[in-house]
């Protein structure tokens, strides 16, 4: 018996297509939504985020609670207190709450890490694209460009140019705080030592990418280049950026850590993690534990989440895994 | 060696020299607005203006940037320089430039050359970091490759949980935490604490035994972080290699599982780390700046911090340039040697 489908002489039915049965049972997903669904399956990503949201509102909520004033109130008549009911995490050298300093300190902290990885990734982006798409002698020149920026150390390079802003930029005043001059030279600086990682990572998805036909396509029919860059092949290389950018959030947020550590980042009287961390190796001798668990704790809780987000995107947002 | 990997290399050669140019140029420009380096010469009574010309003028640093930068690179010692404010140069200068391998004279350490200081401290950061490594490179190997056999294991998911706290933690937090465990705590314990402090005890003198004990603590510290990545990254590879076909033929040959293990799979695994131990291998030269600031270790890290905050340029330069060469150095050689082991790499 001839099966009708087989038989070429039968018209076919409509030339609108139809869901199958099978779809129509479990309609299709789109590319977010199955994304989210590869993403919920983490529960260890689901927890890093979840870390996240709760520092995040200790830093800005914990503001509402706290004033900026009373974290940089300092009493020296209760300095290097134990922590206790009235100051929880205790009391630093020269007799600021600690508690409070956390709060406010986080809420730079944060703010550092989110416009530093934004800065990475724009600079990385327009680095890694020009250099992928044109190639040649563009490619080479911006890639020797970026090689050079490895070659030395980071944190030599931070110190470096730490040293050459210092000082030179004035304080902001942004929705009624002021923000120290050195928090912008912090963010700069993090920002211009840390794209060459997202360049390189944005130039590979870019050299690949660029064979495919939809932008010989696009080509063809005369689209501009730029367009072509930031249009069409840009938002199909989302996924590595996204994940180098979260990761990128918490190396900054560990850099800025370091250098206010070393006394060159954000300056008093500012708290940042990192500078609340500054006097506090000196003490270890009387068994000032306070002065950096807690700071220290609350940095390892964050990069800690960063890193467990980052790793749920990075399976969630890979293309090639098909699994729901 | 075959002639294509040999014009491979000196292709990399000559694409190095102006890159290091580059840098060296970048970096010299950053450098000039770090600090003053005379405000620091005087001691306690204030410099008469005519000992800081004198003292500019000797240095170099009443000229445009552009030229001091020529000097470091070919030394002055084939003009004249203006010694005694005149106007007129009648000295010659006696810095043959870092071409010729003259890095100059530290400023802060007056008159030392820059090559004697690093040469100081390289010792002491060689013995810190390639300690670090080693530990590094064994235990992670180690901790990577029972946690890849024993997948999803207990052991491996605490290894697992563990290596991701560990290389979430700050640097500061490890040493610090270390410091107050095994040496506060343990002081008031009454166990034998570890030294925290330097690379020997002053009154011992620098025994074999007082630079280990003194050695335990920050390498620790840095071997942590980094043993929880690496054994992770190698957890990764491993898995992968023990799930390829060749593996599985193995098996079904009936070879035992440790000549499998130790032999093919880990061969083959091992390749990624073999580059990203290389091109990390340089940046070993330039200290751990925190660690050694917390444990005052007498390292190249600390030698920049200090030079870095007095704008001692020559020293400075000398360092960056140093670890510059050594990457480009270093990088060049993981290429080739990734290249001979694995086979499947043809440089062109």
């Amino acid at each position: 018996m001839v099966e009708p489908y087989m038989d070429a002489t039968l018209e076919p039915s409509s030339k609108i297509p139809q869901l199958s049965a099978d779809e129509i049972e479990s309609p299709p997903l789109t590319l977010w939504q199955l994304t989210w669904r590869r993403f919920r399956r983490h529960k260890m990503a689901i927890a890093g985020a979840i870390t996240l949201i709760m520092i995040i509102l200790y830093s800005y909520g914990g503001s509402l609670f706290v004033s900026e004033k009373y974290a940089n109130h300092n009493d020296t008549k209760i300095l290097l207190q134990y922590p206790s009911a009235k100051h929880p995490f205790g009391t630093d050298t020269i007799g600021r709450d600690i508690l409070a300093r956390t709060i406010y300190g986080g809420q730079i902290s944060v703010l550092i890490g989110l416009t530093a990885a934004i800065i990475e990734v724009l600079v990385g982006i327009f680095i890694g694209s020009l250099a992928g798409y044109f190639g040649g002698l563009i490619d080479a020149l911006l890639m020797r460009f970026t090689e050079a920026v490895l070659t030395i150390p980071s944190i030599f390079l931070l110190l470096v140019m730490a040293k050459y802003f210092g000082g030179k930029i004035p304080n902001i005043s942004l929705f009624g705080r002021v923000y120290s001059g050195s928090v912008v030279v912090i963010v700069l600086i993090i920002g211009l030592t840390s794209w060459p990682f997202l360049a390189r990572i944005v130039r590979a998805e870019f050299l690949s990418l660029k064979e495919n036909e939809f932008v010989l396509a696009a080509r063809a029919t005369g689209t501009p280049t730029w367009q072509i860059i930031f249009r069409h092949i840009l938002p199909n290389s989302v996924a590595p950026i996204v994940v180098a950018a979260t990761l990128g959030v918490a190396n900054a947020i560990t850099l800025e850590a370091y250098i206010s550590f070393l006394g060159l980042g954000v300056r008093a009287p500012t708290a940042t993690w990192g500078n609340l961390l500054q006097g506090a190796y000196s003490y270890i001798d009387q068994g000032a534990y306070w002065l950096w668990l807690f700071p220290g704790s609350l940095i390892l809780l964050i990069v800690l989440g960063i890193n467990f987000l980052g790793d749920g995107l990075r399976d969630a947002l890979d293309p090639r895994s098909r699994t729901v | 060696m075959k002639l294509p990997m040999t014009r491979y290399i000196i292709r990399r050669l000559l694409q190095a020299i102006p890159l290091l140019f580059l840098i060296s140029l970048v970096l010299f420009v950053l450098m000039q607005n770090v600090g003053d380096p005379l405000a620091t010469m005087s001691g306690r009574t204030p410099t008469r203006k005519e000992d800081r010309d004198r003292l500019t003028r000797q240095l170099g640093l009443d000229k445009p940037i552009i030229l001091q930068y020529l000097y470091w690179l070919i030394g002055n010692d084939w003009t004249k320089i203006d010694m005694n404010g005149d106007g007129v140069a009648e000295t010659p200068g006696i810095r043959k430039g870092v071409l010729r391998g003259d890095f100059g004279t530290s400023i802060v350490n007056r008159g030392v050359p820059v090559t004697k200081v690093i040469a100081a401290r390289l010792p002491n950061t060689l013995i810190l970091m390639l300690t670090a490594e080693l530990v590094i490179i064994l235990g992670s190997f180690v901790v990577g490759i029972y946690s890849a056999l024993h997948q999803y294991s207990l052991v491996d998911n605490l290894m697992t949980g563990a290596a991701f706290i560990g290389y979430s933690m700050p640097i500061f937090f490890t040493a610090l935490a270390a410091i107050y465990i095994f040496a506060v705590y343990f002081k008031r314990w009454g166990l034998p604490s570890l030294p925290t402090v330097g690379m020997f005890d002053p009154q011992e003198g620098k025994t074999t035994l007082q630079v280990i004990r003194h050695m335990i603590l920050p390498v620790s510290s840095i071997a942590f972080i980094s043993l929880a990545a690496y054994s992770r990254y190698i957890r990764g590879t491993m898995l992968e290699a023990l799930g390829q076909d060749y593996v599985r033929t193995a098996k079904s040959k009936g070879l035992p599982r440790r000549q499998i293990v130790f032999i093919h799979a880990l061969k083959n695994a091992s390749l990624p780390i073999v580059t990203v131990i290389g091109l990390e291998l340089p940046f070993l030269l330039g200290g751990a700046v925190v660690t050694e600031r917390i444990f005052a270790w007498p390292g190249m890290g600390r030698l920049f911090l200090d030079h870095l905050e007095r704008g001692d340029t020559p020293v400075v330069m000398g360092i960056l340039m140093l670890i510059a060469v050594a990457v480009v150095i270093f990088q060049l050689i993981t290429d080739v040697t990734y290249a001979w082991l694995d086979p499947r790499i043809r440089y062109k």
